[in-house]
């Protein structure tokens, strides 16, 4: 949400578009010749804004590159072009495409799953191309490879296949235009592209498009495996785009360029080189100052094809035109340029000369800029994260997943599944982003996998499935091994007869205490083995003694304490009142154990503004006594009895303040507030009454008052970029951590909800919250009407949802790795524990593993993951998981058994950790570097030979580029012009807590469309990809992302749909504020909204829904979402990022 | 010399003035060798039935630095409507509102019987009197309902319109919002920081805020009552309120372990209630009425540590420099004091704890502000609720018998200055050519604040003679005293008592006898005593019982007759008789004595001492002894063990205790039970006799005396046979005859 549209500046852009640049120059110039497609573009632009133009080009392009090949396609798409055009156009080209990458993709030595991978799954049509002919199933694109589609796929493959036949890999999609290039004649037409470029380059420019496409173009390259056709290609196109936008900065070097990419494939190189550079930088840049940029947007939804060509050009552009193009282009470059080079290596030389080049390209740019539009990668050809989710979800989310073999890998986060406890761990619980660890660290150093493990401690489990059961050993606590203190569990080996056990983690052998004795069987297992969960199940729970407890006392139940701001803000805004009035009824529903009555957690109630306002709510007192703690420099609690107390006993009380509360400030005209002092007040409370809980704070606005923790104003845009860009993120000062520290000694948790009409530094005000295990809700210029419903949601989900307090987590593995690095809400002390000083059911730890040593093929490595925490009703628990892992000696075994979601989990974390020590753009380079490192470790261990051109990915892992590139494009990584920096330290935290079912919808949204549902079925309508060309304007959309729920209002949608959804009769009547869909009994209406129900009820948060109407203002918001195009903060789209991708991997290979 | 006796006791009745000498010796030279100094005790308010005050403004002298009121002294010129100042002889004109004065039409201030007479004056607004309560929460269930329903009588006999304000304390400190509707509100400290008046103010919230400053005056004004009203409100308005608050104080909810003292915060809480009326009504008359079960454990003003096993300070450990809190608590009481009365607010103790409560530390409080110093054992008895009761007790005209923000101010014609003052005041650092060098008491100054005063308040003011010895002030000179006192009623008018007296000069050389016979030896035993207790607050015992020994012994050289070597020989005039006797007491009184007292009872002590009119502190120096017996009507005897007789019933008065002690057969008929016998029914009335005695003086004592009813062999009748002169003891049947003269010959033979 607060990330707005803009996530992903020119960073990645700029590094992907270079290369892609490069690429689709290439392309360009084999599609530019076809002039047609510009001018239908043009008509494009006349409907769309000018992004709009560019794309449709692009489709044409595509078309245009078919035409040879497949010329029908092309036309087909043309024709349908104009309105619909892109979409109908863009559609058409990814299915043909599609098709033929997918059986390109999968030879026939792949397996049906697998083959993608191992055949390299040539992810280019191309390599479909080849492939389809063998391999027709792989009717879904290039992801799956797999045959099946084949048929389908295989007219069009066919099509294809002609020219592809000399390149057997598909180099797909883009491919289409690659292809072409990929024979001799593909430079020739990249050529004349280019030639035609020129003026091409103007319309890139133009649409702005440039800059997008940029990326397409990219993965047009990387599509078109063939090395030749792709590079000469792409090329043309960065130095299009490039001279267009970045005239400024390469100018002289790109004009050249361009020329020089028209001529032939061998220019290619160099001209790619040139335009890259320039496009990464600049492009970014200028396309956000330009208007060009928007153009190119609408290019990339519309006609994604063409983004290949376009791509190339466009992710120059784009950058240039954000930033206003000249100026924005050279600082960017350089940046822009390390990456290229290091995916292009040609590039670099060019990228000087591009400048040259460039200066003309300008011109270029905004003439021609419409008609050149390029080809582009079929973006249906690519892989598909909605295939891949469909197809796990048909495969595997009919039977439970039954953990009892060592190394399975589950079923995606995205699939409905059953889990079986069977001696390891739920993935619920646990998430590897490898099942198959390698057994040496060498080897893990040369894939550059991460080894690491998403673990969600206390998730909540589907009722068909048990709880952990609760175990109890009697006095002496529950049984460990001697040396390394792991718990029981159903890996230990018990050996001499049952006496002793051998511990599956150390191998030392402890001595079985009496009252656990029991006899083994011939297999040497106990015979109470399914007796006890500890020796039978994967998590389990043990009842700690008293000396797990601290100062070896049982701790007494928590307590929750309501901190609510009472300042002129808070009253006014009506917000005061409404927690107040929710609160009466909420405390009836405070978290209880079990079958418990009534819930033994505490009450208090803090008001402040500059003061503290304590209140005495003793159930004895007639009134509610209120003390006021004015002494904020040296906070302490000033009453003790009667600050907690039993929401039943005290209830008249209670009601009676809560009544009060709102008259009592009515009036006041307090605008100063404090902030550290409420925490240590909450602290201090929770110390006198010597238990753990929970604050619960209610806050407005940035605690400028005279206390400790005061904080200026420190909001500076002018950073962002910057080297000191990180400074952002950090808190301001280093009291929040301290009084962390203190939080988590005690157990204060504490949740922070954010009401703020304008700076209040998240950053530092998030420091508490983020290490005691606590949450952050953030309602930016919270109004009652909008946003009431959403807090209150949220409010009560995190008061009721369950809480383990005091909690210290510490994860055992077996020799030879290492938990070394941890990911999340906590605060550590020491390097092994994770302390929090809360941890409810939905925050997550991402730990990471690293090689002390060798593993072993025989024995696997094991996880044991601990968790000692106080339950609600104050009970001291272990929370034990246990999960077993295989070790292989064989890469391909690695990646064979890798789960992409988790590791985008790990890899954003990992990232968002990095942008408080690192500039953006560093965290940046070094995630792309790493995921080409990964793929290029594939392909050159792993995938049969095959062409240097030909990207090939592995099967688990052919989401990594569209996901890495929504992380890269994540507000965070690449904030637009309306992301507040308040937003991204937001965004920061939240995503540090997510598990991975979370980060895979924030970053990769889910897209709906609403009137395709079926009224009369529960199941919610197929998914769709991200990219505006996949969106009709006669349909209504959902979209969502974990914090927002989009409806976008196609404007072409029926009259009558409208009618039924929102009860106006007319799309200009439908109004941008509602907050919730109207109530109308009609089936249509019923359905979306219990649509909309069943996606709140699967996220922690209760999201926002935004209703966006075409054409709307807040469309440019929306469209932030629609994460395979280009972006208007410069993110790189899909296809323009996988060429760079696949740039940076041969760069890697060569 | 009758006529002397009932001159001194008329002046004393018209001008609450007793002076140690009503003539006085016309030369510093003389003047030092009478040893006891030129002195007066001073009773500014005394009540005056007769004396209705008048409604108009002081006439003043128009030299700067005189500026003495009109008096019948002065010289008038009624013709050229002049007058001339008797101090510094300046001639002044009548304002124009005296245009129609003559011989026969005079002002009341120029009649000879208005020597004191008091003005009532229009200045500044009336503030109503202000009562914070700061009260102790750390105390027994039973002691705290008991102060509970103290403190709620209370607000029934303050004016209606009075502003009271209440301040609890334990381990923090909570001063309670009164103005509040529903939801009560108390601000809460630290009872371990040392705030400042700023912060306090800042935190109480009654520091103008920046805001109202700029939207220009005509807001501050209302803005103030406002400000100040939330803490302190008029009792007509919050008497439920604060009533309800009271029934709901409950005792300090901290936990305190075993072996230890409660914390509490007496030092935060006074410091907070200063600050809080120095913030909001600085220079108004105010009580901060301090209610304390214990002594204070933490913060600024702390006294002993919470630990159990460590005793509170002895007079041992003091001597022994082993009060380790002692010093720091001291300044931080003193520094508040200071400040209060600066601000003219006045801060009373009233502690009631068996053991000590810290009342050395904290006596400053009382002793600079003027205000009271009540020590009991317990809230729940007769004698604090009795004593707190007559706090607010009502004089003749249904007008409480207290006054505040007292400002003394004495002048004196050229012979004499003025060397100091000792009582319940400060000094204002008022120098003028009428004061001494040489200081006795709190010197200095001419000028005095008393924050607070009731009609018995009672300053002793010392002088000196400077005028020279070959300077003869010419025949039938006298000297005169003027001692105007600006004060704040209790109708919250301001008013101005004026009390000019003169005295003849004598030369005391030839005219001794005079000098002598106009000796007030009662005047001088109190003012001597207060010399002495004054400087037993700061010196070491033994000094000032010798100094006291040396003064009395030259007084006896100068004034008695004694043939050398014949101490039988000695006699003193009936003018000295008394004095060595008083003396004798004051020596083994606890205002010297502080063995078996602890140091916070001789605090008490001397806090009394210092502030009563001389009839009661000569009750405190000897205690008065009644006996009651079938041989005659009651009769006063002397304080000696030999007045213990079997068939008597003695009363005693030692101001402190009344103990009514029956002798031994007295006590067997009783009983007996005769006293229910009709035939003996003259015994029935014997022992209602004493009863009845007693009872008028618990009646009009402040505070209330300690009440015991004793009788021979009884364990409480130690406390009459610790005051009397133990001339006859079980060893030592021989009587000393004269007290005076042993007293006397006992200290002759020391030197």
């Amino acid at each position: 949400m607060s990330v707005n549209q803009q996530a992903h500046t020119g960073p990645p852009y700029g590094q992907p578009q270079p290369g892609y640049q490069g690429y689709q120059q290439p392309a360009y110039g084999g599609q530019s010749l076809p002039g047609a497609p510009q001018s239908q573009y043009g008509a494009y632009n006349g409907p769309m804004p000018g992004y709009q133009q560019p794309v449709p080009p692009q489709g044409y392009f595509p078309s245009l590159g078919f035409p040879s090949k497949g010329s029908p396609v092309s036309l087909n798409s043309d024709t349908s072009s104009l309105a619909p055009n892109f979409i109908g156009s863009l559609r058409a080209p990814p299915t043909s495409g599609a098709p033929p990458p997918v059986s390109g993709a999968s030879h026939p030595s792949g397996h049906v799953a697998y083959s993608q991978f191992e055949h390299g799954d040539v992810q280019n049509g191309i390599p479909a191309s080849a492939a389809p002919v063998q391999r027709p199933p792989a009717s879904q694109p290039f992801l799956p490879g797999s045959a099946p589609t084949p048929v389908s796929q295989i007219s069009t493959f066919q099509q294809y296949g002609p020219p592809p036949a000399s390149v057997q890999q598909l180099r797909n999609h883009m491919a289409g235009m690659t292809i072409g290039c990929t024979a001799a004649s593909a430079p020739p037409p990249a050529g004349l592209g280019y030639a035609s470029v020129p003026p091409v380059s103007g319309s890139f420019s133009a649409t702005g498009s440039g800059l997008y496409t940029p990326y397409s173009a990219s993965q047009g390259p990387p599509l078109t495996s063939v090395s030749q056709g792709l590079p000469l290609v792409q090329p043309p196109f960065p130095g299009q785009t490039i001279s267009t936008q970045r005239l400024p900065t390469q100018v002289p070097g790109f004009t050249p360029p361009p020329p020089s990419t028209g001529v032939g494939p061998s220019s290619y190189p160099p001209t790619t080189g040139a335009p890259r550079p320039p496009a990464m930088p600049g492009p970014p840049l200028p396309g956000q100052t330009v208007a060009g940029p928007p153009s190119s947007q609408p290019n990339h939804v519309s006609s994604p094809p063409p983004p290949s060509t376009m791509a190339g050009l466009h992710p120059g552009p784009p950058m240039s035109g954000l930033h206003g193009p000249p100026p924005p282009n050279h600082p960017p470059q350089p940046g822009y340029q390390m990456q290229q080079n290091g995916s292009f290596g040609q590039m670099r030389g060019p990228q000087p000369n591009y400048g040259g080049a460039y200066p003309g390209a300008p011109n270029y740019g905004s003439p021609p800029g419409p008609p050149p539009p390029p080809k582009r990668l079929d973006p249906d050809s690519i892989p598909s994260p909605i295939q891949v989710i469909e197809d796990d979800r048909n495969n595997r989310g009919s039977e439970p997943f039954v953990t009892g073999v060592r190394g399975q890998v589950p079923p995606l986060v995205t699939t409905n599944f059953l889990v079986k406890d069977q001696g390891n761990a739920s993935p619920r619980y646990i998430r590897c982003t490898s099942y198959n660890i390698p057994c040496t660290s060498d080897m893990a150093k040369q894939s550059q996998v991460p080894l690491a493990a998403v673990i969600k401690p206390l998730a909540t489990l589907p009722p068909e499935e048990t709880l952990p059961y609760l175990v109890d050993h009697g006095e002496s606590g529950p049984v460990r091994c001697n040396r390394c203190k792991a718990y029981m569990c159903p890996f230990m080996q018990f050996i001499e007869g049952g006496r002793r056990f051998q511990c599956c983690f150390c191998s030392c052998v402890t001595e079985v205490p009496p009252h656990y004795f029991q006899h083994l069987d011939h297999t040497g297992k106990r015979v109470d083995f399914y007796d006890r969960p500890e020796l039978s199940l994967g998590s389990y729970e043990f009842l700690a003694t008293v000396d797990y407890c601290k100062n070896n006392k049982f701790p007494s139940p928590p307590a929750f304490i309501f901190m609510i701001d009472v300042s002129y803000n808070a009253v006014k805004s009506g917000l005061v009142r409404l927690i107040c009035e929710e609160l009466k009824s909420l405390l009836d529903y405070l978290p209880r154990e079990g079958n418990m009555e009534e819930s033994a957690i505490r009450v208090g109630f803090v008001t402040y503004n500059k003061v503290l306002h304590f209140y005495n709510v003793k159930s004895s007192l007639a009134q509610p006594q209120m003390m006021v703690v004015s002494d904020v420099a040296d906070m302490f609690v000033p009453l003790l009895d009667g600050f907690l107390v039993n929401v039943n006993e005290s209830r008249t009380v209670i009601a009676s303040l809560l009544d009060q509360i709102p008259e009592m400030f009515a009036d006041t005209r307090e605008t100063e507030t404090v902030f550290a002092p409420v925490i240590q007040a909450g602290l201090e409370a929770l110390k006198a009454a010597d238990c753990a809980g929970k604050l619960f704070i209610f806050h407005t606005s940035l605690p400028i008052a005279e206390a400790p923790g005061k904080l200026k104003n420190r909001d500076d845009r002018k950073l962002i970029n910057t080297d000191k860009e990180k400074t952002l993120f950090q808190p301001q000062t280093s009291f929040y951590n301290n009084l962390a520290k203190d939080c988590v000694a005690q157990g204060c948790c504490v949740d922070l909800f954010l009401f703020p009409n304008q700076y209040l530094d998240v950053a530092t005000l998030g420091v508490v919250p983020y290490q005691t295990g606590g949450s952050i809700y953030k309602y930016a210029y919270f109004q009652l009407e909008t946003d009431q419903y959403r807090f209150l949601n949220d409010l009560r989900k995190d008061v009721q949802k369950e809480v383990g307090f005091d909690a210290v987590m510490r994860v055992r593995t077996s020799t030879g790795i290492r938990a070394t690095d941890f990911f999340g809400a906590f605060y550590m002390s020491n390097t092994t524990d994770v302390e929090m000083a809360g941890l409810d059911c939905d925050k997550t730890i991402t730990v990471e593993f690293k090689h002390d040593d060798k593993l072993s093929e025989d024995s696997g490595a094991l996880l044991q993951c601990a968790l000692l925490y106080t339950s609600c009703a104050g009970q001291r628990r272990l929370r034990i998981h246990n999960l077993s892992l295989n070790c292989c000696t064989q890469l391909a075994d690695l990646y064979r058994n890798c789960e992409t979601d988790t590791l985008i989990n790990y890899l954003a974390k990992h990232a968002y950790r990095g942008v408080l020590s690192s500039p953006v753009k560093t965290v940046r380079d070094a995630l792309i570097n790493q995921c080409a490192q990964i793929l290029a470790c594939y392909r050159k261990n792993c995938a049969s030979p095959s062409s240097a051109g030909q990207l090939i990915l592995p099967e688990c892992m052919k989401l990594l580029p569209v996901y890495l590139n929504c992380v890269l494009k994540s507000d965070v990584l690449q904030p637009g012009p309306e992301v507040t920096t308040d937003d991204r330290a937001y965004i920061r935290q939240l995503v540090t807590s997510m598990d991975v079912a979370e980060t895979n919808v924030f970053f990769y949204p889910r897209l709906l469309p609403l009137t395709k549902a079926d009224v009369d079925s529960d199941s919610l309508p197929a998914a769709i990809r991200n990219s505006e060309e996949r969106l009709s304007k006669g349909d209504i959309y959902l979209l969502e992302n974990g914090l927002n729920i989009f409806v976008w209002v196609g404007v072409n949608v029926q009259q009558s749909l409208i009618q039924n959804l929102f009860g106006v009769s007319s799309f200009s009547q439908i109004s941008n504020a509602l907050s919730t869909l109207p109530v109308l009994e009609n089936p249509f209406s019923k359905k979306v909204r219990s649509i909309v129900d069943t996606l709140q009820g699967q996220r922690s948060r209760y999201m926002k829904l935004i209703i966006v109407k075409q054409e709307d203002k807040l469309e440019m918001l929306f469209k932030h979402f629609l994460v395979e195009d280009k972006s208007l903060s410069g993110g790189a789209s899909y296809v323009d990022f996988l060429c760079h991708m696949h740039k940076e991997i041969r760069q890697l290979l060569s | 010399m009758a006529t002397y006796l009932e001159f001194i006791q008329q002046n004393e009745e018209r001008d609450g003035v007793r002076f140690s000498w009503n003539v006085w010796p016309s030369s510093r030279l003389e003047a030092t060798r009478m040893v006891v100094p030129l002195a007066c005790l001073l009773t500014p308010l005394k009540e005056r039935l007769d004396l209705p005050p008048v409604q108009y403004e002081p006439v003043l002298c128009s030299r700067p630095t005189c500026k003495a009121v009109l008096n019948p002294l002065c010289q008038v010129d009624y013709r050229a409507k002049l007058w001339a100042c008797n101090f510094c002889f300046q001639r002044n004109q009548f304002p124009p509102a005296y245009a129609g004065i003559s011989e026969v039409n005079q002002p009341a201030e120029l009649m000879p019987q208005f020597s004191t007479i008091e003005y009532i004056v229009q200045r500044g607004p009336q503030t109503p009197l202000i009562f914070l309560y700061v009260v102790d929460t750390c105390l027994e269930e039973e002691d705290l309902q008991a102060l509970k329903e103290s403190l709620q009588m209370s607000l029934s006999l303050l004016p209606p319109d009075a502003l009271v304000g209440l301040i609890t304390f334990g381990r923090m400190v909570q001063v309670h919002e009164l103005s509040c509707e529903g939801i009560s509100k108390s601000y809460v400290f630290r009872g371990t920081k040392d705030l400042t008046a700023k912060q306090i103010q800042d935190m109480l919230g009654l520091s103008r805020p920046a805001v109202p400053m700029q939207q220009g005056r005509p807001l501050q004004t209302p803005d103030q009552p406002v400000i100040s009203s939330r803490f302190l409100q008029p009792v007509h308005k919050i008497d439920m309120n604060l009533t309800d608050l009271l029934g709901e104080l409950q005792r300090d909810p901290w936990p305190v372990t075993q072996g230890k003292r409660p914390l509490r915060s007496t030092g935060v809480a006074l410091s907070i209630a200063v600050g809080l009326l120095e913030g909001t009504f600085p220079n108004t008359g105010a009580r901060i009425m301090l209610f304390t079960g214990g002594p204070p454990t933490q913060g600024p003003g702390m006294v002993v540590g919470d630990e159990l096993k460590t005793p509170i300070r002895s007079w041992h450990d003091i001597e022994k420099d082993n009060a380790r809190f002692m010093k720091k608590a001291t300044k931080h009481y003193e520094t508040l004091a200071n400040r209060s009365a600066a601000n003219g607010h006045c801060i009373d103790i009233y502690a009631c704890a068996l053991d000590q409560t810290g009342l050395l530390e904290m006596k400053c409080c009382a002793n600079l502000t003027g205000g009271h110093m009540v020590m009991g054992d317990s809230f729940n008895t007769s004698l604090f609720k009795q004593t707190f009761q007559r706090v607010f007790s009502k004089g003749y005209n249904g007008e409480f018998r207290m006054a505040f923000g007292a400002n003394l101010d004495v002048k004196t014609s050229r012979e004499l200055k003025i060397a100091g003052a000792i009582g319940p005041c400060i000094s204002l650092n008022a120098k003028g050519p009428c004061v001494s060098e040489n200081e006795l008491g709190i010197g200095g100054t001419s000028q005095w604040k008393i924050c607070s005063l009731d009609p018995s308040t009672t300053l002793a003011i010392y002088f000196e003679v400077v005028n020279q010895h070959n300077a003869p002030i010419p025949q039938g000179g006298r000297g005169a005293v003027q001692f105007v006192t600006h004060y704040q009623h209790s109708s919250t008018q301001k008013r101005i008592r004026v009390t000019t007296i003169a005295r003849n000069w004598a030369d005391a050389q030839t005219q001794l006898q005079h000098i002598e016979a106009a000796f007030d030896q009662e005047a001088a035993a109190v003012l001597m005593a207060r010399l002495g207790v004054y400087r037993a607050e700061s010196e070491e015992g033994p000094d000032v019982l010798r100094w006291l020994d040396r003064q009395l012994i030259r007084l006896c050289q100068k004034f008695g007759q004694y043939n050398k070597d014949d101490p039988n020989s000695f006699r003193l005039s009936e003018s000295f008789s008394l004095y060595p006797q008083f003396i004798f007491h004051l020596r083994r009184s606890p205002f010297l004595q502080v063995f078996n007292n602890s140091p916070d009872e001789s605090s008490y002590y001397r806090h009394h001492f210092a502030r009563q009119d001389l009839t009661q502190s000569l009750i405190m120096i000897q205690p008065i002894l009644y006996a009651y017996s079938f041989h005659g009507p009651p009769e006063p005897v002397l304080l000696d063990s030999s007045s213990i007789l079997p068939d008597r019933i003695l009363l005693m008065d030692t101001f402190f205790q009344i103990v009514i002690y029956l002798g031994e057969t007295i006590a067997q008929w009783q009983k007996a039970g005769y006293q229910d016998m009709p035939e003996y029914e003259n015994f029935k009335h014997l022992l209602q006799a004493p009863l009845d005695d007693a009872q008028e003086i618990l009646q009009t004592r402040f505070p209330m005396p300690r009440y015991i009813h004793t009788e021979h062999g009884g364990s409480q009748a130690r406390f009459l046979l610790s005051k009397v002169n133990p001339s006859q003891t079980h060893n030592n049947l021989y009587a000393w005859g004269q007290v005076s003269n042993g007293g006397a010959a006992h200290d002759w033979e020391c030197l």
